[in-house]
């Protein structure tokens, strides 16, 4: 290694090595877009429907993705809905109250639980319905919540993680300045470490919407269809953006729905990035921290 | 005595660190609740080796076992190379425009969904595939290895990196003090002080890899029986799990998902415990 040609050698893989995996993905977005760019048009969400009167709910939409478009977001608003309140509060915990040793079995578990394939979650969800749908009531069947809860089950680890980091990333001067004033540790929490670490938990709050949107396995076993129109009900099936794309590329009948796909792929694509951008922009570093953990 | 309110609250926050823990083992009740008749009588052994053949009345996840440890395995071996070089690069250049546009660009890489990647494989990868090796339709382990190493290199160069600026900055100087060079300095000083998070960069990539379902339901072509090469379509358990569509809930096509999500959970809760047990070594050695 001591010779110049050995390192200029190692340099040049390194290089090659950078350049080879950029542009992978370069092709991989620049086929899409250049193949795509032509399926963004209104009709691609609204189909043959006008625009406004699908909007307010006067005409249904048939050919566009509008449907799976509400579907997605109805999902991600429930799943994070459910995963904030618990995650940030389990976060809370581990950050200040835990003892050392329950914080080592619990946050252990929660490792395990960051691990987990989404499809094994998604099986969760499933086997919540089988089970339900026996011992409850037969009525159960898989539907937007299941879809729900065991999405928030999937972000929840991510939630808890960067809630710790973020508080933990308090300097210890400004943790104790409160409590040595006299403060409960409830009031330091509150009026002190939860909004001195808002950037870090807000970031962490966009990435899991951002895992939300996209995941595609744990919807899948738990409720998704590829048609069905609007979601009515917590309780009735849905359609979704990454499904669709999934359907579309192994389903397709013609030139028509597979330039869908490509648009919808696109569309989604467009709003994990610009998630991903405001989750940056917010907390460049901790938002790196919380990926780790994927 | 505290105040009422504080201590509801704290119950609270107790509770809900409790609850997120408890799913983790509600999770594996269950699959093994589930996955139950199959434990008896020997039914698993039948399961973990036999062949996929629903038509016989076999219902063995082999195929898939070795789907799995066929496109995972390679898929990593393919991808660590890259992200070393990535990350060595990175780390050689220190804080430049190029190092700081790498570094952008690979976070921005975890954000990319994993069904677009599985979209445009399928009309750009596997007719690639095809054309060149003449061999199949194309979705085969191969395709889905490669696209696979894209999806996991993010996260393995993001504890690659972390895990190179990690090492001392005092060790740097003393390579700089030395006469050495840059390079020199990662190969004999970083890279061996840096060994645990590579390491646990690698495993937290494998885990990635045999825990992906997309990828793999949509470029490998998914037929149940073992690959003679990797130009041969196969099915991991992952799609495995995803392709299933039993309506009978009881039957026995319909419990082997179980089984496969049951050692899918062993694998990787594996994986997840090996890189805290690395992470907590670190900080007994400091």
């Amino acid at each position: 290694m001591s010779s110049r040609l050995a390192q200029r050698v190692l340099m040049a893989c390194c290089w090659a090595a950078a350049l080879l995996l950029i542009g992978a993905v370069a092709a991989v977005l620049g086929f899409l877009l250049l193949k795509g760019a032509g399926a963004l048009t209104p009709e691609l969400i609204f189909g043959e429907a006008e625009p406004l009167a699908a909007l307010s709910g006067r005409a249904q939409v048939f050919d566009g993705i509008l449907p799976a478009i509400v579907g997605t977001t109805a999902l991600v608003l429930l799943a994070v809905g459910i995963a904030l309140p618990v995650g940030i509060a389990a976060g809370v915990y581990f950050a200040v109250y835990a003892p050392a040793g329950l914080r080592r079995v619990l946050s252990l578990l929660t490792d395990v639980l960051a691990s987990i394939p989404s499809i094994v979650v998604g099986l969760f969800g499933l086997t919540l319905v089988i089970l339900m749908h026996k011992h409850l009531s037969a009525r159960v069947y898989p539907s937007l919540l299941i879809s729900g809860v065991a999405l928030a089950c999937l972000v929840l680890p991510y939630i808890i993680r960067t809630t710790e980091v973020a508080i933990e990333g308090v300097d210890q001067e400004t943790r104790l300045t409160a409590l040595a004033l006299g403060a409960s540790r409830l009031q330091n929490i509150f009026k002190v470490l939860l909004p001195r670490s808002l950037s870090g938990i807000l970031s962490g709050c966009i990435l899991a919407i951002g895992r939300c949107a996209e995941d595609t396995a744990v919807i899948m076993l738990t409720g998704v269809v590829a048609s069905v129109g609007l979601p009515g009900s917590l309780l009735g099936r849905y359609e979704a953006v990454p499904f669709f794309i999934y359907y579309t590329s192994s389903q397709y009948a013609d030139q028509h729905e597979l330039m869908q796909g490509y648009g919808a792929a696109i569309v989604l694509l467009a709003i994990c990035s610009w998630l991903f951008l405001l989750a940056w922009i917010i907390k460049g570093r901790l938002a790196g921290l919380a990926f780790r953990r994927v | 005595m505290r105040p009422a309110g504080e201590r509801l609250a704290e119950g609270g926050l107790a509770a809900s660190a409790l609850a997120s823990s408890l799913v983790t083992v509600a999770i594996l009740l269950f699959l093994l609740v589930m996955g139950l008749p199959l434990l008896r009588g020997g039914l698993i052994l039948q399961l973990l080796g036999g062949g996929w053949q629903p038509d016989q009345g076999q219902y063995g996840i082999a195929p898939m076992l070795a789907g799995t440890l066929l496109i995972a395995p390679l898929g990593l071996l393919i991808a660590l190379p890259l992200c070393l070089g990535v990350s060595a690069l990175v780390t050689v250049l220190g804080q430049n425009a190029v190092s700081t546009f790498i570094r952008g660009f690979v976070r921005f890489m975890t954000g990319i969904p994993t069904v677009v990647y599985g979209f445009v494989g399928v009309f750009l990868l596997v007719p690639l595939v095809r054309e060149l090796f003449g061999h199949g339709s194309g979705m085969c382990v191969l395709s889905a290895a490669l696209l696979l190493a894209v999806l996991i290199s993010p996260t393995m160069i993001l504890f690659f990196t972390e895990a190179f600026a990690g090492v001392p900055e005092s060790y740097r100087r003393a390579v700089d003090a030395l006469g050495g060079t840059r390079v020199q300095a990662l190969v004999y000083v970083i890279l061996p002080q840096a060994w645990r998070g590579v390491l646990s960069g690698t495993i937290m990539g494998m885990g990635r890899a045999f825990g992906d379902t997309m990828i793999a339901l949509m470029i490998a072509g998914n037929a149940a029986r073992v690959p003679d090469s990797l130009l041969d379509p196969a099915r991991t358990l992952t799609s495995h799990i995803a392709l299933i569509k039993a309506a009978d809930y009881e039957s026995l096509e319909f419990k082997s998902i179980f089984a496969c999500g049951l050692v899918l959970y062993l694998i990787t809760a594996v994986l997840a415990v090996a890189v805290r047990g690395l992470a907590r070594d670190k900080g007994a050695v400091r």
